[in-house]
């Protein structure tokens, strides 16, 4: 048995007595032992943690207690995620050292599910960036080639899932950074509606775009981790009252009948081509599972990127301002004016990535360009969404690739920001619309893994997954690893 | 250039950033390539269209007015940089 099989294979084997909630946390363990040296995923361990939750699920096991199918399974949590006591440090040095007094919501109701957290992941530095090149603390290697980026900002709970050092991991996706890395690294990735997942604990980015969502090998376990994470919660405000269906049971439904719009402008000029026809087969088999699939256009999609590059850097402007070095985080030495002190603490402490969005949306909200810029892109967003809006009325779901491209070298785009922010600019529509979308393997163009995107209507995860899961279990090139260099060679269980 | 790099020190300041030299060179030239960029959205008819406000209609989000748990001031404290006995120490920012 390994951690590859997945949240249900995992949850039978301990049901039936083959492995033990503490082996697994053994297995996770040691693989981020042998592994993690040459992938950076983990910028923290929690092994005392790990242990002593799986021994009392095992112990609960004993005692005959009811127990969810995700107790004494092995996961981890992107480190802009709060947890208690243990180091949450959004990969800055700002944060450097800083443990939260209290819990994300998303991972309290996980470790009321029993889970086991064997460490919090590497990440682009306050989740800015699209390569997990931007952490303070060193990248995260593609464990599909080592010399390449695994995506970002959620790289390090990708390429943890894709290397199977845990089943399964949460990250966060504010213009697709829980899809992108997903799609990057061979896995499965699911942002939910906005709203649909607590953001209590989550270090905010901009607040009007961020959401949780969970990365593992499978759609049936992203179905199995959102049952879990999902609904309202009177610690976030923005966390919308509506109900939790079944999404298990949905997972079976098939696609029959299902309206599939495949938007031109998803396959334009600057997707690889090679991505383009992985995306086409994959929606040809759904088609030949009977759902239908024609083209559609929203319009406004080449204008998505522009509004949220001054969108996200001007909430984050404003949401980073708490970072001063006086209630916590990195403090400058010296006797300094209150002033000098704010500026010297952020000066050091702040990574080149986020002075350089704090700059643009300090820029972008100051007197005199506030509406030629935010008011502007708030704008166009509301565009972005109507395109939305006028798809559903005539599809279930939108569909075309994750990505443009497959992953790519390590310091290919470094000095050139304008060029990684392009590996947003299929997923970040869905964010400005507030929308749920998923991106599932599809198979592999220049021996990479390539990502389907589906987009689906505010709260309606279901048939995201029930599609994803077709497209799934139709398909068996998601079954491959990874060739892992763990020591030079060796491949990945 | 829509920035010039005597506006990159005003920007920083209102960002409370300290940047140093080679930083602020290299802030004018990304932030211009950035803003050349967006420029493409004036290209949008934008004169009968919302700024949106939220991605989704607004729901009630009150809730009673009632006192709930929090953490103890010890447990806020225990991050606070600099302090002393139950106060953050910060520099003086009133004159004697």
């Amino acid at each position: 048995m390994q951690l590859r099989d997945g949240v249900l294979c995992l949850a039978e084997g301990m049901r039936r007595g083959e492995c033990s909630a503490v082996e697994l946390a053994k297995a996770a363990l040691e693989r981020i032992a042998l592994l993690d040296d040459a992938l950076g995923c983990f910028l923290t361990v929690t092994p005392e943690t790990a242990l002593a939750q799986a021994e009392a699920v095992d112990r609960a096991r004993a005692r005959r207690e009811d127990l969810t199918v995700l107790a004494g399974i092995p996961m981890a949590l992107k480190d802009n995620l709060c947890t208690r006591g243990i180091a949450t440090t959004c990969a800055s040095r700002v944060l450097e050292g800083y443990a939260p007094p209290y819990d994300a919501t998303a991972w309290t109701r996980l470790r009321s599910a029993g889970a086991v957290l064997v460490g919090k992941n590497n990440m682009d530095e306050f989740a800015m960036g699209s390569s997990t090149e931007n952490s303070a603390f060193g990248p995260v290697a593609n464990p599909w080639d080592l010399e390449r980026v695994p995506g970002g900002s959620s790289g390090g709970s990708a390429a943890a899932v894709a290397a199977g050092e845990v089943v399964y991991a949460l990250g966060s996706d504010t213009g697709g950074s829980v899809r992108q890395p997903a799609a990057f690294t061979g896995v499965v990735g699911l942002k939910p509606t906005y709203g649909r997942v607590s953001r209590h604990g989550l270090v905010a980015f901009a607040s009007s775009l961020d959401q949780v969502g969970p990365i593992a090998r499978t759609v049936a376990d992203c179905a199995l981790i959102l049952q879990v994470i999902a609904g309202r919660d009177p610690l976030d405000a923005s966390s919308v009252p509506v109900d939790v269906p079944d999404y298990r049971a949905m997972l079976e439904a098939g696609v029959r009948g299902l309206r599939i719009g495949v938007p031109r402008e998803y396959f334009g000029p600057g997707v690889d081509p090679g991505v383009a026809d992985c995306v086409r087969e994959a929606l040809d088999v759904l088609v030949g599972q009977g759902a239908t699939a024609e083209e559609c256009s929203l319009p406004h999609t080449g204008y998505g990127l522009a509004a949220y590059y001054l969108l996200a850097p001007a909430e984050a402007s404003s949401n980073l301002a708490r970072y001063d070095g006086v209630r916590y985080g990195r403090r400058a030495d010296g006797r300094h004016t209150p002033r000098e002190l704010y500026a010297l603490s952020r000066g050091q402490g702040f990574g080149p990535e986020v002075k350089r969005r704090l700059m643009l949306g300090t820029y972008a909200l100051s007197s005199g360009y506030y509406e030629a810029y935010y008011l502007k892109a708030q704008k166009v967003r509301t565009l972005v969404s109507r395109d939305f809006q006028a798809a559903f009325e005539r599809f279930d779901l939108v569909a075309g690739p994750t990505t443009p491209d497959v992953a790519f070298r390590r310091g290919e785009c470094s000095g050139d920001p304008l060029k990684l922010y392009m590996a947003d600019a299929l997923t970040i529509p869905a964010n400005l619309a507030g929308l749920p979308a998923i991106s599932v393997p599809c198979g592999f163009s220049r021996s990479l893994p390539v990502g389907l995107q589906l987009v689906g209507r505010a709260f309606d995860e279901g048939t995201l997954l029930r599609a994803g899961h077709a497209s799934q279990q139709a398909a068996s090139q998601w079954r491959r690893s990874p060739p892992v260099a763990a020591g030079g060679k060796g491949a990945a269980t | 250039m829509r920035v010039a790099r005597e506006q990159v020190g005003r920007i920083a300041e209102l960002a409370c950033l300290a940047l140093d030299e080679t930083e602020r060179e290299t802030m004018a030239c990304t932030l211009n390539a950035i803003l050349d960029y967006v420029e493409l959205l004036e290209r949008v008819d934008t004169s009968d269209v919302p700024a949106m406000a939220h991605v989704l209609p607004p729901w009630d989000a009150m809730r009673e007015d009632e006192p709930g748990p929090t953490l103890s001031p010890e447990e806020w404290l225990d991050h606070v940089p600099s302090r002393t006995g139950p106060f953050p120490m910060v520099p003086r920012f009133v004159e004697e």
